[in-house]
Order: structure tokens, then sequence, then C-alpha cells
């Protein structure tokens, strides 16, 4: 079967691509426009390490197939630092050390950008149960909620 | 250690124990970083592996032709493609394995002897076309019997996974084939006349079920082969030089024609020790002469690499009413796994290590089962047989009424106790951890009503060994650091830290780097918490073979004795009014002129660091527990150390809060499921459950820091003794709060519940 020619918007470009109508938009993100920040931690929407938000919405990679793009606002890793400026959130984590090995890092931190564009004042355990969907096995999850309570601290202008 | 390095290890550092972040930092937090399946090269071919469905049983025969006939495919590998290896031992990490066997596990030769066993691989022009093929390989089964569980395998009437195997360790050796690879002892002294004199004695069985790493990156690399032989392997490791060492038996290779880079890694926790995917992606690209690039699914995770063995352990305590221990006695049965290398020997060492004992004796026995071969897991064998020890140790306290931490520091191995593995401690920190304990508010603080506080300690070795690094001095002043212990929690952190320290120079002049396999000697893996003890020892070493090139170039501008330099704070002065009146030169001095003094200035190292010394940790935890459901809350932990000396205190902490909620996953809830025909029915992170952010309060911790003599800055490895004591603490603090005592493993709902029930209606249970 032919693949099909998708229009959409990443990171706020125009992006055209060609997919198999079973590639999702993660295998579109990482094997089709080489944006490997996403990752691939499980193919079935229980780790979180592909989160992307999707027109305002966070949503798995892995779950969404690359044919759904179509018309759509996709933002990843790869867009949330402006030019040489990092996210709040990215020197947060930096600072609490909120990271081990890595690899679900980027996860988080699109989740919790997702966090806080809703609700830019979360309780402990509002961030424990949004990011409930995001796993890490490194860090035990102290340092990553500290990183996200300082960092919406720091957003609203605490 | 100099006298110089003695008194820094007393307080007086300038980076030793500061937070700076990370050197690799950004790019983590970008997206930037690139991880195993993150590469994409020319012309690249995608491999995948045919696994067998089932859990035990003879190959007769395979039959690629219908694959290699399908548009696309490019390659088909099978058994006939390796040659058999001798049977040799070789060092992974803590624990060891064999060639004969590797090559078994990388590509089942006579039989399938797990469900997921590979037992063919393709190489194709797309991952579809890789998928197709591989339902195109036939493969005539005889499915045999299969065993999964530790006793019944030990039965003389099991289901024989190798039928040559005879048990070793014992004598006579047997005459009959079994399960059982191997027998060990440990111990001193003389068990029954301990337990003769004991007022109190203990006995209990306990059993914990496999658990997987749970790494969040699954297995992934990329090879290529080149016609001249020679070939190059990016992957996820723990070790490239192991990798290197492993691929090249397999292959038929001379090291030196193998090239692997290790990527950043995400996770491994000893799981990345071992070579699955590599050995098979350099003979598919051997064959087709394009790279080939493998990932596992998080499924073939699951099914085909290696978990925590499950174990079967036996412990039996006997104490004076003072709270003396007289004698402690133990049995640990290990599932290896297919093939033989359970970690039980560690299993054996630690089992009573944190105790001062005159009369011990532990028998381990590694026995082989149809599952996954077992492999590493952050301290591996210690957090089975600890959770045994630790538990008893908690009935016998609250059953002579003795406060628990008073019970440990009556019994408390310390400095000149003779380890119930044999060698005689050094100045380790188990009293310190059991006092600050003590003395911590958590400890005193009071409960909710129907909750319950545990605490348990915990032990492990921590080792040194093979490990090179160098110092590349800039033109400008600055320094590239080179290692060759892949950075799996923020190491190179520490290791520019040490630099800077020895060095006397700002740490961000530094910039580290994880070299490949030939930019460097040989150098053991990331694992027995070695990276920031060992690479950290050759770094300094490094430092100081640097600074004396340093001393002699300002020694030869100056035209005075290179012996008259001394280096200070990060300078070269004359040593003292003999030595001449000279400014003093900086490192940027001194390589900016580096070309007419003599040349470039490389500091180097290759050392094998021995000294590593081991890390004690106490725990404490409050837990509720729901009684409709039976889940079992955390609801406060802290986790108190020896660090020996922190380096970058956050990433202690972080491995501390890591290896805690690694054990309370451990304790509560993860567990292989399987049917009756011995195939895993959990291999997701849907049903194998590892800990999520709700499920887990804040981690506190407590670092304390018993300085180890060995390393100049009084360094031990941090990275494992914390997963050791949480199942323990957690099933005392159940103990606490339920008065019920589970000595199975996961706490999980069901179990929790079955129990509450059997304890409310004892006359249903009977």
């Amino acid at each position: 079967m032919a693949k099909a020619h998708v229009m959409t918007t990443v990171n706020g470009d125009p992006v055209e691509f060609l997919c198999d109508t079973e590639q999702t938009v993660l295998d579109v993100l990482r094997d089709e426009l080489h944006l490997t920040g996403s990752k691939e931690g499980c193919a079935s929407g229980d780790c979180g390490a592909c989160s992307v938000i999707v027109d305002g919405r966070l949503v798995c990679a892995c779950l969404m197939l690359g044919v759904e793009a179509q018309g759509h606002s996709i933002e990843t890793i790869e867009g949330m630092a402006s030019g040489d400026r990092l996210h709040p959130l990215q020197t947060k984590f930096l600072e609490h050390a909120a990271l081990q090995c890595g690899v679900c890092t980027p996860g988080f931190l699109v989740a919790a950008k997702s966090l806080l564009e809703r609700n830019p004042d979360p309780t402990e355990t509002e961030v424990r149960y949004w990011l409930a969907g995001n796993l890490c096995r490194c860090t035990g999850y102290d340092k990553i909620v500290r990183a996200v309570l300082d960092a919406a601290d720091e957003m609203r202008g605490g | 250690m100099t006298a110089d390095s003695r008194e820094k290890a007393n307080g007086d550092t300038r980076w030793i124990g500061t937070r700076p972040v990370r050197p690799d930092g950004v790019d983590k937090v970008t997206g930037r970083a690139r991880f195993g399946a993150d590469v994409h090269l020319p012309n690249m071919l995608v491999g995948k592996v045919l696994r067998s469905p089932h859990a035990h049983a003879r190959i007769r025969s395979i039959d690629t032709s219908a694959a290699l006939a399908l548009p696309g495919v490019k390659a088909v590998l099978t058994r006939d493609d390796f040659d058999e290896l001798p049977s040799e031992f070789v060092p992974a990490g803590e624990m060891m394995v064999n060639y004969r066997d590797i090559i078994r596990n990388v590509m089942a030769r006579e039989k399938a002897l797990y469900e997921g066993h590979p037992v063919a691989a393709v190489a194709a022009v797309s991952e579809k076309v890789a998928r197709e093929a591989l339902d195109l390989v036939e493969v005539d089964y005889e499915v045999l019997p299969h065993v999964l569980d530790v006793v019944e395998a030990m039965a003389p009437d099991a289901p024989l996974l190798h039928e040559d195997m005879i048990t070793a360790g014992v004598e006579p050796a047997p005459s009959t084939p079994s399960n059982v690879a191997k027998v060990v002892e440990f111990g001193h002294g003389d068990v029954e006349t301990g337990f003769a004199s004991a007022d109190l004695v203990v006995e209990r069985e306990f059993t914990t079920q496999p658990v997987h790493q749970g790494y969040i990156e699954p297995h992934s690399c990329i090879a290529s082969f080149s016609e001249d032989g020679q070939a190059e392997l990016w992957c996820t490791t723990q070790g490239h030089f192991v990798v290197r060492a492993h691929c090249a038996r397999i292959l038929g290779m001379e090291v030196s024609k193998l090239r692997v880079t290790a990527s950043e890694i995400g996770g491994g926790f000893g799981g990345k020790t071992v070579v699955y995917l590599e050995p098979l992606a350099l003979m598919l690209s051997r064959k087709t002469g394009n790279p080939v690039k493998m990932t596992m699914s998080r499924e073939e995770v699951f099914r085909a690499s290696g978990p925590a063995p499950g174990t079967c352990v036996w412990v039996r305590v006997g104490v004076k009413r003072d709270g003396r221990i007289t004698a402690g006695e133990a049995i640990l049965k290990y599932q290896a796994g297919a093939f033989q290398g359970s970690p039980v020997q560690p299993g054996c060492m630690c089992a009573f290590a944190p105790y001062d004992l005159e009369h011990v004796k532990v028998v381990g026995y590694d026995v082989v089962v149809n599952r996954p071969k077992a492999a590493a897991y952050r301290a591996p064998g210690a957090p089975q047989s600890e959770f045994a020890v630790e538990s008893v140790l908690d009935e016998i306290a609250k059953r002579i009424g003795m406060d628990p931490v008073e019970f440990r520091l009556k019994n408390a191995a310390k400095e000149g106790t003779r380890a119930a593995y044999g060698p005689t401690f050094g100045p380790v920190g188990l009293i310190d951890t059991l006092e600050a304990a003590r003395a911590h508010e958590h400890y005193h603080a009071p409960l909710e009503p129907g909750q319950g506080r545990g605490l348990a300690s915990g032990f492990w070795f921590n080792i040194g060994g093979e490990t090179c690094a160098t110092l590349n001095l800039g033109e400008d002043g600055t320094i590239a650091l080179v290692a060759g212990t892949p950075d799996i929690g923020g190491s190179r952190a520490a290791l520019c830290l040490q630099a800077a320290e020895a060095l006397g120079v700002d740490v961000e002049t530094i910039r580290p780097l994880i070299g490949d396999t030939s930019t460097l000697g040989y150098t053991f893996l990331t694992g027995g918490s070695r990276t920031a003890f060992a690479s950290g020892m050759a770094v300094i070493e490094a430092s100081n073979d640097m600074i004396g090139q340093l001393c002699e170039r300002a020694a030869k501008l100056w035209d005075i004795p290179a012996d008259a330099v001394e280096w200070v704070d990060g300078e070269a002065r004359p040593a003292g009014a003999n030595a001449g009146e000279f400014e003093p030169m900086s490192l940027a001095d001194l390589a900016r002129v580096a070309g007419k003094t003599g040349g470039p200035i490389v500091g180097r190292a290759q050392i094998n660091a021995q000294g590593a010394g081991p890390s004690f940790g106490t725990h404490i935890v409050d837990v509720g527990v729901d009684h409709e459901t039976g889940r079992v809350t955390i609801e406060r932990y802290t986790v108190i150390q020896d660090a020996g000396k922190a380096v970058h205190p956050s990433y202690v902490e972080g491995q501390l809060q890591g290896g805690a909620v690694q054990g309370i996953g451990w304790a509560l809830n993860e567990e292989y499921i399987y049917d009756d025909l011995g195939r895993l029915q959990n291999p997701g992170f849907l049903d194998y459950r590892i800990p999520v952010c709700s499920d887990v309060p804040m981690i506190d911790t407590v670092i304390v820091e018993v300085a180890n003599p060995t390393h100049p800055y009084g360094v031990r490895g941090v990275g494992e003794t914390p997963i050791v004591p949480p199942m323990a603490a957690i099933a005392n603090a159940v103990d606490s709060a339920l008065g019920i005592r589970f000595a199975d493993l996961p706490m999980s709902p069901p179990r929790v519940l079955k129990a509450l029930e059997e304890a409310r209606i004892p006359e249903a249970a009977d």
C-alpha cells in the first residue's frame, strides 16, 4: 500500500511527511523526521517517554497514528527551549538533579509543561498524579516532583 | 594516599561535596542526548529476533528458505551461523558468565530453554519486512516438560534443562545430572554450638519472585561491518569493553578490529552488563555488508532479558535474652534462569554481613529453571538473602522486647569484625547509620492509627577493578576528561569534580567524555558501584600524572630542578625560598607554552583499583494498609547510608532514593506471572507494575560519611546498597501494622487481602 502524505505542524513549523498507515506519530517523529528526543520505552502508552502535546493536549506519541497528525499541531521536547534559553522546567530539572540516566526526562518535561499550562499552582499530590503516566526507574521521583514544584513557583513569579 | 589528600578528606575540599549542574545535563533536558536507538546510518537494515514460544523444547530443525525468499530480506541467522565455544567463565559485573552459555543464550542451539529464547534473527530493509520474515521461519520443536520453580527444579524427577549438568561444589561429585549447577558454602565457627547456647531460636522460610531491572530504555544497538573484517558497534551498555570482549569471542574476531561506542544509557541497574542483540547485529552486518540496527520491544525486554532471580531462603537465628546473636544459619536456593550463574554466591556472602557473628553458616544452591538467564540487578543476590535475615531479626527483636536499632547495634559489624564471608572489615559505617536512624526525627514521630513502622539494614561489598582515564590539556588550559565507564547516573559530574579537586582548577574547565574502546585501555564496566570510586581513582591518578608534567615544564622555564616546583591551588610555585623567586604559573599559563616546553601535556592513568569500601545503610519506613483492598501504602520513607564521601551529594541522594523506590516495587508489586505452559503473562509495564509517581512519598535521605581509607577523598560506592533494606523494612512495618509476618514477596494487594481474611477468620483458614 502506498504511503500516506501528511501535512502537520511540529514545534510551530509546517512539516510534511510520508508514512505507512501503521506508523505511529512516535515512529514518524523518530524515524522519518529524526526528532529522537521523544523516546520509545514501551510502545503501549504505559511509560510516557514519548509524551508530546497535540493541540494543547498531552498525548503518548506511540498511541497516535502518523496519519492522524494531519492538520494538527505537535509540540515535542525539541521545541521546549526557545533559542538558547531553556524552559524554566528544564533549568529546574538540572538544578535539582531530577534526572539520572535521562531517558525518561523528555517525557517528564513535556508532561510537566502540560500540567503547568493547566494548573500553574499544583500541589505535590496533583503533580504526582499528573505525572503517574510517566515512568522513571532511576530517581524514585523525589527530585522530579521538587523540580516541577520549584519551576511552577518560579513561573508564577514566586 | 598523600598527606595532602588525607587532609582534604577531613573536609577541606573546594569541589568535592558541591552540587554543580552536570556537564551532560543540557543535552538530556533538550532531547539532544543520543541513546541506543537514536542513531540512524545510511543503508541501514533492521534486524529482528524470532523467539521460542515454548518454555522448553528441543529444536529439531529450522527452515529459513521461505524467509530468505521474501523480497527485502537480506540475511537470516540461526544456530548454524555460530561456532561452538568451550566452557570458560568470565566476570560480568559482580557475576560470572560462561562463554559456552553466552553463545547459547544469544542464539539457542540444541534446545530452547525459556519462552523468548532467540532461535533465529533476520535483517531486512524495513521493520515491516523483517517482521513478515520472522513469520516465515519454520522451526520444528519437540516440546518438553518445563520447570519454573526453584524448589521443584531441585527435585530428583524434575525436567532436566542440561542433560550433562553435574553439580559442582559437592564431594564426591554426584553420578547423575540435575538442575543444581553449584553448591557454595560460607561461614565460620560451629552453628550447632551457637544454637545450643541460645535462649531463643527463630527459623523461617521466605520466597521472593523474579523482578526485572525495569530500565526505561530497551536494549538497542547498531553494528557496521566493513569488508576488511573491521567493525563498529554502537550500543546501550554498562560496559562497552566487556561487550567488545564478548562479541569478539563469539564472532571469532581480534578485539582491535571491533570498536565499540557506548551510547547514552537509559538505565541498566546491572541488566545491561551482558550481550543479547549485539552479537546478532554484528553477525547480520557481516553477512549483509550493511549496518544493522536492532532494538528490543518492551515485551522482548521482559521475556528475554535478565531478571533478578526468584529465591527460596531459609534462615535460622539464635539469640541470648540480652539480644546477642549466638548463631546464624541460612540456606539459599536461587533461580539462575536457563543457564547457571545466579548471584547466589554474593547472596550467601551478604546474608549475615552486617553482623559480628561467632558462628555462621550459609549454603547456596545455583539452580537452572526455564526462565530467562538471570542478570545482575543492583547488589545482585543480596536483597533476597538480606530480606530474609532482616525479617527474622525483626521478629526476634519484637519477641525479646528490644528496640530494633538497639538489637542491631548490639550485633553490628564494625572495623575489625571478621565478616561472615571471610575478610576483616576496615572502617565501615553500619553503626553510624543505626545511630543516625535512632537520632532521626522520623524514628520517633507518632504514627497514625493502623500504621506500622519498620526498619532494616543492608550491606553491599562494592568493587574496583581495571580502569583507565585520560586528561587532555587544551592549549587554552581547559581539559578534556576521557573515561571508560558509561555514565548511568551522573558519574561524569562526579569524575570532573574529583579531577578539579586534584588539579585545583575550576570544575567548569573540565569537559568529560566517555571514550570508545579504541581511545582507552581495557576498562571494566559500570557496575558494582565502582564508577565514582574506581574511575575517580583513575582520574585522580591521571591528574597527578599531569601535575608532574606541569611542574617539570615550570622547572624548565625557571631553570630549576623539577622537585623544586610544587603544585598548589591550580598553579606551579617554587617550593620554598631556596627554590628561587618566580611568579606562579597557572594551568592555563603552562598550557599556552606547552608547545615550546616539550609538547602536548596529557595525564594518564591505568589502574586496577583496589580497596572499594563496603557501604552499609539503614532504612526507616512507615506504612498504612487498606483493609478493603489489601493495598500497602508507603506513608514515609528515610534512607540513611554511608557514602564514604559524597562527591556530588545530589546524585548520591538520587541513588539512595532510586534504590529505595525500586525496593518498594520489589516489596509490594513486582513479579512475573506465568501460565501453565511457562509463558509470561505480564510482559509490559501495565501488568508488571513498577512504582509510579503517585505511589510514593518524598524519600528522605541522610548521608553518613565514614571515609574509605583507600580512596584519596574517602569515596565509597553508593549505588547498590540502597536496594537491599527496603523489602525487609517494609515487611517489618507491615508486621508492626497488622501483626502479620509476610515471608513471601511481593506483598501485593491480593496476598495482603488474603492474609487479612485469614487473620480475621482463623477457623476458615484451617
